[in-house]
């Protein structure tokens, strides 16, 4: 265990461990879009950023850093909140929501940090529930879900998150977990009583309907995936979790 | 040849090789670097070398096809040892003529020789060219002696001396105790000291280590990296094996750009030359020492040359940043500790271990005997192009001032314009103005100045450049090149890229600048990697010196620099005298007037698209270019 401060507040934890989580575990509030406790920090979105001072060769440096993927080091001091961090999270709350201005996450973040306009032009009607790249979907599909079905493609503004090739998905399992990941929500899911989809991979597979209760449970394919990585067949998923 | 086993048989090869060339035998270094063969320079090297058979001279004149010389502008380039006659825009038909009369007869031809702009004189010797006058070249100066593919002429002129010292003489901590001393920093940019990285690498836990050499120079308009891997790639191989032999490494990388053809060709020959020789391989000179080198090349991408991007290049993955608080020399490629340095930072290795550490920090600013960062040591090679009157690669002490370099060296702006500012450090580098030119050059003082020294890249700006357009552009190339990751460098560059093209164009509002200011700090401040953190300087550097053009483009609607289409209009004055060459160039058919003194030529405004033609092709100065005036 190694010690360090939190705006003022000396705390424990193990080595290495995220600023992010520990500074979260302890009651500080550090906003946060790309970050998921399932997944390796990325630090794309920037909003958790900290100022962290520390000494290094022999000089005492105070830096703004991104805490999710910084590590905690003995004798750190952090400071949670102060006026250049705020001036840095409301323009990246500004920003974002120049990129997508409908997203509901972004609204309460420009509220709660007072970003009330924003300065750039948007890009219009189609910029409706736009991805902000966080990389969840893409992270948690690959390392948790384990079917890597999406990537990145293209840079800059145009890199997108999305299936091979910009063609439907042919890997995506539609276990909907990117849905339930993504932070502005702009991965759509339609189910019909046989039918699955999630809209923005172009995907639709049918649902495995419970043999007890007729009711739909699960995509037949992400029943095929999981019962494969336990070594066991589709025939072992016949009832829904409630009936079993 | 037969693998060298040892010190001491590397000695006694060298030797057998110098006995082997004539001292008194003229050579004829020709350059065959990348911009010199956009003038035929292999055809030169080739029809010398045919004439000089032709004319019986084979045992008294050798044609050496070389690296870069580095005067670029004055390409195709020779120059002849030990005489140092220098020969500047060489065509290849001339080299019968240039063997029978300068090689047989003694005779200097004039019309080849170099005339000073500033006093009208022709001048013969190489020394006395103030481009090359002025400049101290440590590291370039092999790279024109030597066949870039040829490990006996690297040898024979004291090449791999500095390599069998420490494998021969020197412990590891002792070789990273010599680099530290030496106050070496980084030469891609960072500035980091070299020694200090190299013992951080050595001292990380592992048993696996790597060193890597970043030839991923991705700045337009910069090529010292390229020039001296293709000039001469052996001299940073030596300073991989050495680096690898201080920090414990078997296995080497080479990150070099597909663009770069050449430097991945000589340097491919390079490593066939030293694995052949034993110089690469198993049990190196017999040290017990293993090592070799692989080339990856990289597709190209700007922010490859970011370490940590590059590192996942590597490894196969989409060239990304990461965060670096865990070092990459604790954990870098697949993991493990890698030792990553420049091209140039390496090649100055066999430089220090040869002539130690006294001799190289005699050489530049500050004092770094107790602290690494305490100064700027050794040379610096710099890309200096733009509006100057020499442009090509020069190797300057640090230390000497922006004037020395672009007066001294550069020979000034062209065209007897005005000096407006000097870019250093490629795209993501600040502007100086003209009252920054008399300060030292080195990592610090730049970096205070709101620039930075970067890998080298120097742009002079003259009067007619657009402070604001200027940011545009770099803005352009960076909002391309930035991978995309996080968000302030994505949409923050975006961002400033239309708020300046708005500027520029016209449509620009008051509240652009604070704006502008305020986006350009967090770009600077949260961004992920360095590409983003010092993405902003080309606008902070500009806003901070040259606020006064923001300021009559956005207020005034004014360009001050007569440049912005939006704001210019061109009109024809009263010292016209009717020669009609406007009407004729004009490719919109805008201008209408008749061929006789006197006449008012007009242009229609509506049909004037300001592409300057007018204006150039004008040979008594009666076109004006108006600003401030909205069409």
């Amino acid at each position: 265990m190694i010690e360090f401060t939190i705006d003022g507040k000396t705390v424990q934890a193990e080595r290495g461990e995220s600023l992010l989580k520990i500074a979260t575990e302890q009651g500080f509030r550090i906003p946060h879009l790309c970050y998921h406790e399932a997944v390796q920090p990325y630090g794309a979105c920037r909003l958790c950023l900290v100022e962290v001072t520390q000494t290094s060769h022999g000089r005492k440096r105070t830096k703004l850093t991104t805490s999710c993927n910084y590590p905690a080091l003995e004798g750190i001091e952090v400071v949670t909140q102060s006026e250049r961090i705020n001036k840095n999270r409301r323009m990246i709350i500004e920003l974002l929501l120049a990129r997508a201005p409908k997203a509901k996450r972004l609204q309460e973040l420009a509220e709660e940090y007072g970003v009330d306009r924003v300065r750039f032009p948007t890009s219009g009607a189609e910029s409706d529930h736009e991805c902000i790249l966080c990389g969840l979907c893409v992270q948690i599909c690959r390392d948790v879900v384990g079917v890597d079905a999406l990537g990145f493609t293209g840079r800059g503004v145009n890199k997108e998150a999305r299936p091979p090739f910009g063609e439907p998905s042919t890997e995506c399992i539609a276990c909907a977990a990117c849905v339930e990941a993504c932070p502005v929500d702009c991965i759509k899911m339609e189910e019909t009583h046989t039918l699955r989809t999630i809209v923005r991979w172009e995907r639709t597979l049918p649902m495995r309907v419970c043999e007890t209760c007729g009711y739909p449970f699960a995509p037949t394919f992400q029943l095929m995936h999981f019962a494969k990585k336990i070594g066991k067949s589709l025939s072992d998923f016949r009832v829904c979790p409630d009936c079993r | 040849m037969q693998p060298i086993r040892s010190v001491k048989q590397l000695e006694s090869y060298r030797e057998t090789l110098r006995k082997g060339r004539d001292p008194d035998r003229k050579i004829i270094s020709v350059c065959t670097g990348t911009g010199c063969k956009a003038y035929k320079c292999d055809d030169l090297a080739s029809a010398l070398q045919a004439e000089v058979k032709s004319q019986g001279l084979s045992d008294k004149v050798e044609v050496v096809p070389t690296g870069c010389h580095g005067f670029c502008e004055r390409g195709a380039l020779m120059v002849t040892y030990p005489d140092d006659i220098f020969y500047q825009k060489v065509k290849p038909d001339r080299a019968a003529e240039i063997v029978e009369k300068t090689f047989k007869g003694g005779e200097i031809l004039e019309d080849l020789l170099y005339v000073d702009p500033v006093t009208g004189k022709k001048i013969a010797k190489e020394s006395d060219i103030p481009f090359y006058k002025n400049q101290q070249q440590e590291l370039l100066a092999a790279g024109r002696r030597i066949r870039p593919d040829s490990l006996d002429d690297y040898l024979a002129i004291g090449g791999y001396a500095a390599l069998a010292k420490v494998l021969g003489e020197m412990k590891p901590a002792e070789v990273i105790d010599q680099v530290t001393k030496s106050g070496l920093r980084g030469r891609g940019g960072g500035g980091f000291p070299a020694g200090v990285k190299w013992k951080t690498c050595a001292e990380a836990p592992g048993d696996i280590r790597y060193v890597i050499c970043n030839a991923d120079e991705g700045d337009p308009g910069a090529y010292m990296d390229r020039s001296l891997l293709e000039g001469n790639p052996h001299s940073v191989l030596e300073g991989m094996l050495i680096g690898a032999y201080a920090i414990g490494s078997t296995q080497g990388y080479v990150y070099v750009r597909n663009e770069y053809p050449l430097a991945v060709s000589n340097l491919n020959a390079a490593l066939a030359g030293a694995r052949e020789a034993g110089l690469l391989g198993t049990d190196i000179l017999g040290s017990g020492m293993d090592f070799d080198v692989q080339i990856v090349r990289g597709g190209g991408a700007f922010v490859c040359g970011e370490s940590t991007a590059l590192m996942a290049s590597i490894e196969g993955f989409v060239g990304e940043p990461r965060a670096k608080h865990i070092h990459t020399v604790e954990q870098g490629l697949y993991d493990k500790p890698s030792n990553l340095n420049n091209v140039e930072t390496w090649a100055n290795v066999p430089l220090i271990i040869n002539k130690g550490v006294e001799w190289y920090t005699a050489i530049g600013t500050g004092d770094v005997s107790t602290n690494p960062w305490g100064g700027s040591k050794g040379t610096k090679i710099f890309s200096l192009v733009g509006k100057v009157n020499n442009t090509g690669l020069v190797e300057v002490p640090m230390g000497v001032t922006l004037r020395q370099i672009i007066y001294d060296i550069g020979g000034g702006v062209r065209d007897g314009k005005k000096f407006k500012g000097v870019q250093t450090g490629g795209p993501s580098g600040g502007c100086l103005p003209e009252s920054f030119l008399d300060r030292p050059v080195d990592f610090d003082e730049l970096t205070k100045a709101g620039s930075m020294m970067g890998s080298g890249g120097m742009i002079v700006l003259d009067e007619d450049t657009c402070m604001v357009d200027f940011a545009r552009y770099f803005l352009n190339f960076l909002r391309d090149e930035s991978c995309g990751k996080c968000t302030s460098c994505r949409e923050g560059l975006e961002r400033m890229y239309q708020i300046t093209n708005d500027i520029c164009e016209g449509r620009a509002t008051p509240e652009m600048l604070p704006l502008l200011d305020e986006l350009a700090e967090v770009v600077r401040d949260a961004s992920l990697c360095a590409l983003g953190q010092t993405a902003a300087n080309p606008v902070l550097s500009t806003l901070r010196y040259y606020r006064d053009e923001y300021e009559a483009h956005i207020f005034r609607r004014e360009c001050p620099a007569k440049s912005c289409k939006a704001m210019i209009r061109f009109s024809i004055n009263e010292r016209c005298n009717g020669c009609n060459l406007c009407l004729r160039n004009c490719p919109y058919g805008a201008i209408t007037g008749e061929k006789k003194k006197g006449d008012t030529y007009k242009i229609d405004q509506t049909k004037c698209t300001q592409c300057r033609i007018c204006f150039e092709s004008c040979k008594f100065d009666a076109v004006s270019i108006d600003t401030g005036v909205m069409r």
